[in-house]
């Protein structure tokens, strides 16, 4: 059913568009939203911990766990051998990740055993006892050492690039590194699973994929998904870290309840958090490029090595959006982009805001600045002579059309907005008489595909009741991690019924209220699922419809739910009055609602389709300044304008974008993720990890929402998806800092490497100057 | 004697008796009074999310302090009120720091938010009026969002204290303090056997007697390293002393000629004290941990634990600081750079502990400059960090330099064969300083490690002596700094 083909205008809407608060607010700030591990544990509640060897690679030849079972408080312990079903939390059934390992250990800090104690404490210091006995091999860390695949190499090719780049006036090749980045969730993983009767398991697992979860316990447990409940009301931060990496935590917890026949809690450490699973892919970029004396580009040969991890996990899907996006919004004209995945001893990657994309894109705008730096041209004339264009500039490298471009438009309003031709002269002045401090300025784009390239997750589900006093209970199969996804999808619900948000109870997802869901990424939450449930009201709707024509005679197009009043004609009624008439005249009031994108189509072998439905677009504009001397940086200024088409929530889609560039910054700048050579996560607690505080951010950090008619395909109300695409704006923070480094010796290109961390920031200044004077 | 601890917790005495020695605070409110209002983010107090606030009694107020409860034992908090945030809101009524942050969107996830709104909470007890952004910036500096990129929470701080200050607990500030005043009491508490304790001795006397007897004791000022021990190295601590009770160790006092720190005084305390020798000590004060960290951990503690990136050593090394011990009735004194003897080893006897330091204020002619050099400026472990100071005469010839480095060596150390390449020239003599920077690199020879490259850390110790000569020289810090400009302190405090 297509639910709102008609734009209803803005002035109609009550609810929706409204900047109301999170609907948890009062809750988080009074401490009385309960998180996983806030739940009251079920009488005799056990806990587990979980034991690793101390090498990357190799092999366990001995395993004495007598000291650990011996521990105080322990319960039982168990390895491997004890998993009764599949011993796989691999998202796709491969596999290659399992819950326990056995003797082959593929990375530091693969879980062994578990400890099953009385209280954490007890379990946790348990784990200390084990004595192992191994035969460590040399593990493979970063991708210039490793050449096993986790998958076969990919490629999207379009004409003949190598023959493009060969003719172009101007040729230049180049390689650089973008860093992973930790999730750094506040609230770290965990699940707690209470066994029921007839191996029933319900499970309280912090997962963005909560149907996944239930498919992985219900193997591990060899019972059918039906006896497996999962359940999740609000996690404490995903960001794609609690998509395939909450589920061995989950599964664990569930074999722990099963051996043991008591509720089994598992709650990570925040250092085994960060040791035990997977970031955010760290790339070296290889790339050739030929482009004309304008700085307009021929050709682009891209090669991606991305660094998998031991398993597969999620790497195809976001090594492929890395493909999707090494484009970012410019017109390659012949292209191959290809990606390699490498197997290494280390975490497994996996999902990460963005999914791959930023790490493309990051490719793209650093093309940019060298191009730009080469010609001596401000790199933003580069950027826009490059963008894609109606008519014969609008092909992708995997041979979608961008038919919704609104970059021209975007990046001119923004420019003027923050003035960026006066300051950028200002800047040039001052650096000239400055000689320890260099400041940078750079306004960069994004476009970014929203859709799952996995064509299957683009479904949704949710279930609305109606009660008999008008009432309404909302479920779907969306998580809620923080991005506002239940009170905009109830936003949508309130204002179908007409009603106050008050009246919507916003319910935890389960996978018994709504079954076979896909995981809450992809940006594509409120898309998928505030559809399902649009649709669901409607159709609770139109059996009110023709109740209402039948016993009033009035027909649907003078009923109208409104002011939390039903107006039926003359007649008019409060939302439970109708819903208990409805009732007496046994109309069912309750409806599951579904959804599928239209439109979209990919097939991967082929490399061919359509695979987004749309494209969400942005930009922003930053200003640094760098010392020469010590490699520290300052971010001066933020100006950001962006894209959600026509917003269900402004101030919820406000903090997406703020939160999104901070994180992105972080990405960029001061977070840095360090093994050792024996395969150790050096930074693995944010005593040493360390992500954006208050004071990184600028006091002028100006985020407006692009003003137009909305998507211009049918989404919800027109909206745009806002949970990834902000990720990427601070890339002009790194082209900032980029043109501080190229300030310290005009007319020479900076190589600075992602993270931009002091030590970065200060060898790419130093190249600059080498074999200078 | 006394055996038992006692704190004050929404109005009521608690009273606790069979403590735990390794008991957190953290640990008392979710899991024995199931408080899950609070959480625990990392740990090891580095994100905030536990953060509670503690008030102590001060002149018949109540003055509250943001702590991590994580990583405070909760034997620490005997005499004081402990306020969570489930306490703040009246019935439906919120308080109206959270109020603010309901009204400003400063919550997504929520996780971080009470911790959060428990710092925010101390600042709006702390202050009067208005709070500028950065001093903002400073309360919450020991709080990780990874949500909200901090804008809108700044904006709820920034609102709420531009309201007036009027909430439940000025209203009983009064009563409270009573209360702790009714508490407080000199009685020694001891809280378990010989083989397993908790103490906290409330004189130096009764402090020494009791490390003697047990020397393998661990001794606890603010817990914010051996917190640790406990929470993620899972060491079994079977005696622990705590000195945070001992009466005269927690003193600060300005002779003229010097600053005597008691072992037991906060960073918090410290850093008035500090900024008055120089801005830039007052800098490296802001910037040693968080508030949560200051308002806990201690000067004493810092240079005693010995940690080659403890920020405080290369400064006080610097100012030529001297630390007394003290074991059973004998006490010595002893030059800070003298303590440090080699990665985890200190000049320190079995059963002696420190009791104060005594740091020489700046004489004429003398200049100081100090560096922290991190990845993130607030709340971060220095890869590096230098300490100068520089004894011109009238002619600007420099006669003495003290220079420390932190982060160069597996103890803070001096540097001086780059000292001694500059004694006798002239401030603004470039090829002494050439001299210098080559000494430098016959000072140390630094690591790699996860905070930066061995490489990295000898460039950067060069710039900064680099740094310290040319602002030393004159060149103003508007052009040498990004943060933590000289100019900026000045013009404040004009």
């Amino acid at each position: 059913m297509p639910p709102s083909d008609v734009m209803v205008p803005d002035a109609e809407l009550s609810v929706v568009r409204k900047s109301l608060p999170h609907d948890s607010a009062p809750r988080h700030v009074t401490g009385s939203a309960a998180y996983i591990d806030d739940i009251r544990e079920p009488a005799g509640t056990l806990h587990i911990a979980p034991g690793y060897a101390p090498i990357a690679a190799g092999k366990i030849t001995a395993l004495d766990l007598d000291a650990v079972r011996t521990a105080p408080g322990v319960v039982a312990v168990m390895t491997a051998d004890d998993i009764p079903g599949a011993n796989d939390v691999s998202p796709k059934l491969l596999g290659d990740d399992p819950a326990l390992a056995g003797d082959t250990i593929r990375f530091h800090g693969q879980v062994v055993f578990i400890v099953i104690a009385k209280t954490r404490d007890q379990a946790r210091r348990a784990t200390k006892k084990a004595k192992f006995t191994t035969v460590a091999e040399t593990p493979i860390i970063d991708v210039d050492d490793a050449t096993d695949l986790v998958l076969p190499d990919y490629a999207f090719i379009q004409g003949d690039p190598e023959a493009a780049i060969a003719t172009a006036p101007r040729i230049f090749e180049d390689s650089f590194r973008v860093g992973g980045q930790e999730h750094f969730y506040l609230e770290g993983q965990i699940a707690m699973a209470v066994p029921g009767e007839a191996g029933e398991m319900l499970v309280y697992s912090s997962t963005q994929h909560p149907s996944e979860v239930q498919h992985l316990v219900s193997h591990a447990l060899h019972v059918p998904s039906s006896a497996v409940t999962v359940e999740i009301r609000r996690m404490g931060g995903g960001f794609g870290g609690k998509e395939s990496q909450a589920s061995q935590w989950a599964v664990l917890a569930a074999l722990a309840a099963a051996k043991t026949k008591r509720p089994c809690k598992m709650r990570l450490d925040r250092d085994d958090d960060m040791i035990m699973t997977g970031k955010r892919h760290d790339f070296r970029v290889d790339y050739r490029v030929g482009y004309d004396d304008e700085g307009l580009l021929q050709g682009v040969d891209v090669t991606f090595n991305a660094r998998c991890g031991h398993s597969e996990d999620l790497s195809m899907g976001v090594v492929d959006r890395t493909m999707f996006h090494a484009d970012n919004s410019y017109f390659y004209p012949q292209s191959r982009v290809l990606a390699r995945r490498l197997r290494t001893n280390t975490c497994s990657n996996t999902a990460f805001r963005g999914f791959g994309g930023p790490q493309g894109m990051v490719f793209a705008e650093r093309m940019m600045d060298q191009i730009a730096y080469r010609l001596g041209k401000d790199p933003l004339d580069v950027r826009k002579a490059n963008f894609y264009r109606d008519g014969s500039r609008d092909r992708t490298p995997y041979g979608m059309q961008v038919t919704d471009n609104l970059l021209h438009e975007l990046v001119a309003e923004l420019e003027t907005k923050c003035d960026y031709r006066a300051r950028r002269a200002e800047i040039t002045a001052w650096n000239a008489q400055s000689r320890i401090l260099k400041r940078g300025l750079a306004l960069t784009p994004i476009k970014f595909g929203i859709s799952f390239t996995l064509m299957m997750l683009n479904q949704a589900g949710a279930l609305v009741h109606l009660y008999r006093d008008g009432s309404l209970h909302l479920n779907h199969g969306g998580t809620e991690m923080g991005q506002g996804l239940f009170l905009k999808v109830a936003q949508v619900v309130a204002e179908e019924f007409g009603v106050d948000m008050g009246k919507v109870a916003i319910t935890a997802t389960r996978t018994d209220k709504v079954p076979n869901t896909s995981p809450t990424a992809a940006s594509s939450g409120t898309d998928l699922n505030a559809m399902a449930a649009l649709n669901a009201c409607k159709i609770i709707k139109d059996r009110l419809f023709a109740f209402i024509e039948e016993k009033w005679q009035v027909p649907r197009s003078q009923v109208k739910f409104r002011d939390n009043q039903v107006l039926l004609g003359n007649r008019v009624m409060s939302l439970g009055e109708l819903a208990n008439a409805a009732y007496v005249d046994r109309v069912q009031l309750s409806s599951a609602g579904f959804y599928k994108t239209p439109t979209i189509a990919w097939d991967r072998d082929k490399a061919e389709g359509r695979p987004f439905f749309y494209f969400a677009y942005g930009a922003s504009c930053t200003e640094v300044t760098i010392d020469t001397m010590t490699g520290e940086m300052k971010v001066d200024r933020i100006d950001v304008l962006h894209d959600v088409g026509k917003s269900l929530n402004p101030a919820i889609d406000i903090g997406q974008i703020e939160g999104g560039f901070v994180q992105g910054m972080g990405w960029l700048t001061t977070e840095e993720l360090v093994w050792d050579k024996q395969g150790r996560l050096r930074t693995h607690a944010p005593s040493t990890y360390k992500i954006p505080a208050a004071s990184d951010i600028p006091e002028h950090f100006k985020v407006e929402l692009f003003e137009s008619d909305g998507a211009r395909v049918d989404t919800i109300y027109r909206s745009k998806a806002v949970g990834e695409p902000p990720l990427m704006l601070p890339i002009s923070v790194f082209c900032a800092i980029n043109n501080a480094v190229a300030s310290v010796n005009p007319g020479t290109v900076p190589m600075l490497d992602a993270p931009a961390t002091p030590e970065a920031i200060m060898k790419a200044v130093r190249a600059m100057t080498a074999g200078a004077d | 004697m006394r055996e038992s601890i006692r704190f004050v917790r929404q109005g009521k005495i608690v009273e606790i008796a069979d403590l735990d020695p390794m008991a957190t605070l953290l640990d008392h409110l979710r899991l024995t009074e199931c408080a899950t209002g609070t959480k625990e983010g990392c740990g090891e107090g580095d994100c905030g999310a536990c953060t509670v606030a503690i008030g102590r009694s001060r002149g018949g107020k109540v003055v509250y302090e943001a702590v991590n409860s994580c990583i405070q034992l909760l034997g620490m908090v005997d005499g004081t009120e402990i306020v969570a945030v489930e306490d703040l809101a009246s019935g439906d009524t919120l308080h109206p720091v959270q109020a603010a942050m309901v009204e400003k969107h400063g919550s997504q996830c929520g996780f971080c938010t009470p911790g959060f709104v428990m710092s925010i909470f101390a600042l709006y007890q702390h202050s009067e009026g208005p709070v500028a952004r950065g001093e903002i910036n400073d309360w919450i500096a020991g709080n990780l969002c990874r949500c909200t990129g901090y804008k809108p929470i700044i904006d709820a701080a920034l609102s709420v204290c531009e309201g007036p200050r009027a909430d439940k607990y000025r209203a009983a500030s009064a009563d409270t303090a009573g209360l702790l005043d009714f508490l407080s009491d000199d009685k020694d508490i001891f809280i378990g056997d010989d083989t397993r304790f908790f103490a906290a001795p409330a004189s130096v006397e009764g402090l020494a007697a009791l490390y003697q007897k047990h020397p393998t004791a661990v001794i606890v000022a603010g817990g914010t390293d051996v917190g640790l021990w406990i929470t993620k190295q899972l060491r079994d601590l079977p005696k622990i002393i705590h000195i945070g009770r001992v009466k005269g160790l927690d003193g600060i006092e300005d002779t003229g000629r010097e600053v005597l720190i008691g072992a037991t005084a906060t960073y918090a305390k410290a850093e008035p004290y500090m900024r008055a020798i120089d801005p830039d000590l007052g800098e490296l004060f802001r910037r040693i941990g968080s508030k949560q960290v200051r308002a806990s951990g201690t000067v004493g503690g810092n240079v005693a634990n010995g940690s080659p990136i403890g920020d405080t050593p290369p400064a006080l090394i610097a100012l030529g600081a001297t630390m007394e011990l003290r074991r059973g009735d004998r006490a010595r004194a002893l030059a800070v750079e003298d303590f440090y003897i080699e990665y985890g080893k200190q000049n320190r006897a079995s059963g002696e502990f420190v009791t104060g330091l005594m740091v020489p204020k700046l004489k004429p002619g003398q200049v100081f400059r100090c560096y922290k050099i991190t990845k993130r400026f607030d709340q971060d472990i220095s890869s590096v960090m230098g300490a100068f100071r520089f004894t011109l005469d009238a002619d600007s010839v420099i006669r003495e330099a003290r220079i420390a480095y932190g982060g160069m060596a597996g103890i803070p150390k001096r540097a001086k064969a780059a000292e001694a390449a500059l004694h006798g020239t002239s401030i603004r003599d470039s090829a002494a300083w050439s001299n210098a920077f080559a000494a430098l690199r016959l000072d140390f020879a630094p690591l790699d490690d996860h905070r930066a490259s061995a490489n990295y850390r000898a460039e950067t110790a060069h710039a900064l002596l680099g740094k310290a000569l040319l602002e030393a020289a004159g060149t103003p810090t508007g052009r040498t700094r990004l943060i933590g400009r000289r100019e900026e302190f000045t013009d404040a405090a004009e």
